[in-house]
């Protein structure tokens, strides 16, 4: 049997002392296998139960069979309906057909979606259907009227129309607060049912706020452990990290009990006469960034505290030596040195922040869920999928993008190898 | 005038200093400061407490629904870093061992992935996922997604082992007649043996933390341990809560005491 991990014979000439670091040379040949074989069953899982599901959960966004499936016939016979006169006896047959023949599970799942687009449309499509089940001889398009007046309004139509096509941009517009109109130009909702830009713009402030808070707290705490001899270091690095082993549960507990209205914060500072009455420090936006930045904050101290071991002291030194001022040793010889750490500390935990759910959820207010919250309660509470999935298209778009942008961070030997 | 010019930084190092100080009492304090209560003799989370007593300790080991997330979590917890742990290190091996290029870093991007994905879409992914697949308030769906949470961890901490790894010892192992196998089992494994121990035990640690995947995919039979944590913040606050959040607090601060005891036996054993 052959070994993988064995550099080809060939690689043998560059024998190098102590751990080879790059093998050069294609390793191709008969070893491929065995390196197969070991890669193969945890990729094969990978993509069965990780990548398969988040891709089928994405496509949920723009792919919405549901009335296609419970009314085929209606779908087919709109295909060339013209949309500004009433729809013919034909389709309306086809509509009675489908009706009848729908599985009850399937009627309910297209009258669902249907009623996204136009409130009522869930009522008066089941109502329809019971009706023109009991009534054998029920035809044309007087007996859907007889059934429930509106489906003489056209936009009704209209929308069963749209909703007949198994993709849709309705999930995703609805995501960004867009709506299509019925002249098929793509606008914004109405003020009273816009929501998920707040909650996008809600979610990035948000991150972004603590993002900063966690830069300016982990600016002096990198700089201490940076400039500490060795032993030290170890040791303010382990109480960095400590909060980092501590369940995020028994951290948010914590701070329910210490920040509560009869909480420790607020009993002592009514003891000490600061305060008259409790100050609302939890469940609120106050809450929910002591929170995130209590979770977050080691993200950033890491990569900044490697990113300052690797300056060398003397710069500074050197930098005022010379004359320089606090604040022009800091920006221009300082902070260009420890760039690509803060930058790395920086987005590392605006991404990680941006997809945060149960921080928010339990010390935070109503007005302080992000993203994830909503993600969450249109997957549980009301069951709109389509809606759910597009919500997490924006939060990995969001995602993405951010992780884009740290691919474009530069990366100095420096610091990593500073370790 | 030299002397001005020094002075700066020692005033910054002193200020530095002393917000370090402060940011450490934030991150700490809070946790140490509710540790006590799990003690108290009274019902309430409050200061000053009434007395000392066990009975919340004694509730959390003896009320059914505490001893049965317990076991919930023990379970999850050992099954999917186990499994972790065999997909982690076959693919981190395998890893190794490709050629260098767009495939390579693809598959090691994809055993990553887990880490920079947002929690509340694996879970919600797995949910509508399992609810087709039959999966859905299984513990083997929780075990799965539990799995690919913690398979990162052994992948980039045996990764890391095997670039320290000193290739010549399997080549001398063959050489002197040793199987393949043979060589992997007895040179490299024990070698690995650290790295492979602190990849397990960070992969349990995340399962025993984890609640979002497990609050979408569990049936009313799997709660566990951060569950009943999360229904006593919300619902009922009591010492109980607290002295479960103490038990995971010295599971979890035990885990890493473990994974530093390894990580400093490995090296020891590397300078002797």
């Amino acid at each position: 049997m052959s070994d993988a991990a064995t550099p080809n014979p060939s690689d043998s000439s560059s024998l190098q002392l102590g751990p080879p670091k790059a093998r050069p040379g294609p390793r191709g040949g008969p070893k491929n296998w065995v390196t197969m074989g070991l890669v193969l069953p945890g990729l094969l899982f990978f993509l069965v139960m990780f990548v398969w599901p988040i891709a089928q959960m994405l496509s949920h966004a723009v792919y919405s069979p549901e009335v296609q499936i419970a009314l085929p016939r209606t779908v087919a016979a709109m295909a060339d309906w013209d949309v500004t006169t009433p729809p013919s006896d034909a389709i309306a047959d086809a509509l009675i057909l489908d009706l009848k023949n729908a599985d009850r599970g399937d009627l309910a799942s297209a009258a669902r979606r249907l009623n996204y687009e136009q409130s009522g449309f869930r009522a008066a499509l089941l109502k329809t259907a019971r009706e023109v089940r009991r009534s054998d001889g029920a035809k044309g398009y007087q007996a859907l009227l007889d059934a429930d007046k509106d489906w003489a309004d056209l936009a009704r139509w209209r929308v069963l129309r749209s909703a007949g096509s198994a993709y849709t941009s309705y999930y995703l517009l609805t995501a960004l607060d867009l709506e299509k109109r019925p002249d098929g130009s793509i606008g914004r909702v109405p003020g009273d049912r816009a929501l998920f830009v707040t909650v996008i713009l809600r979610t990035l402030w948000l991150s972004l706020v603590v993002t900063v808070i966690c830069l300016f707290l982990a600016f002096p705490v990198s700089y201490t452990i940076a400039s500490a001899k060795p032993g030290r270091q170890a040791l303010l690095m382990l109480l960095i990290l400590l909060p980092f082993w501590i369940s995020l549960l028994v951290r948010s507990s914590a701070w329910v009990i210490l920040l509560q209205d009869n909480g420790l914060v607020n009993t002592a500072l009514l003891k000490l006469g600061i305060i008259t009455e409790p100050v609302q420090l939890i469940f609120n936006r106050t809450g929910v960034y002591i929170g995130l930045v209590h979770v977050l904050l080691p993200f950033m101290v890491l990569p900044i505290t490697n990113a300052m071991r690797a300056v060398p002291k003397d710069y500074v030194r050197a930098a005022f030596s010379m004359g320089a001022s606090a604040p022009r040793a800091l920006f221009q010889v300082y902070l260009p040195q420890i760039w690509p750490g803060v930058a790395a500390g920086s987005l590392l935990t605006f991404v990680i922040c941006v997809g945060y759910y149960v921080t928010p959820l339990l010390i935070g207010g109503n007005q302080d869920q992000m993203l994830s919250y909503f993600i969450a309660f249109y997957t549980n509470q009301s069951v709109n999928w389509g809606l759910a999935s597009a919500l997490s298209a924006v939060l990995c778009a969001i995602m993405l993008l951010l992780m884009g942008l740290y691919a474009l961070v530069p990366r100095r030997g420096g610091t990593t190898a500073g370790r | 005038m030299k002397y001005k010019q020094v002075n700066p930084m020692q005033k910054w190092q002193r200020l530095s200093g002393l917000l370090t100080l402060l940011v450490l009492i934030f991150l700490i304090l809070p946790i140490v400061i509710i540790m006590p209560l799990s003690l108290s003799s009274g019902s309430f989370l409050s200061y000053p407490m009434p007395g000392f007593s066990m009975r919340w300790y004694e509730e959390l080991l003896t009320n059914y629904k505490w001893t049965k997330a317990l076991q919930n979590s023990a379970i999850i917890g050992i099954s999917s870093a186990v499994l972790a742990m065999v997909i982690g290190l076959m693919a981190a091996i395998g890893i190794n061992a490709m050629k260098k290029g767009a495939a390579r870093a693809v598959v090691m991007g994809l055993f990553i992935a887990p880490l920079m994905t947002p929690l509340i879409i694996m879970a919600v992914s797995l949910f509508l996922f399992y609810s087709k697949l039959g999966l859905s308030g299984k513990m083997l769906g929780i075990i799965i997604a539990h799995a690919i949470l913690g398979t990162p961890f052994v992948v980039v901490s045996v990764f890391a082992g095997l670039q320290k790894f000193d290739m010549t010892l399997m080549r001398a192992a063959k050489s002197l007649g040793a199987s393949s196998w043979y060589a992997y089992r007895n040179v490299m494994f024990p070698i690995l043996k650290p790295a492979v121990v602190s990849g397990l035990l960070f992969a349990f640690v995340t399962s025993f933390d984890e609640i979002i995947i497990v609050l979408f995919l569990a049936g009313p039979d799997h709660i566990t341990l951060p569950i009943r944590l999360f229904e006593g913040i919300r619902d009922e606050l009591t010492p109980v809560v607290i002295s479960a959040a103490m038990v995971m607090v010295l599971i979890s601060v035990g885990s890493m005491g473990l994974i530093e005891w390894v990580r400093r036996r490995s090296e020891a054993a590397k300078e002797a």
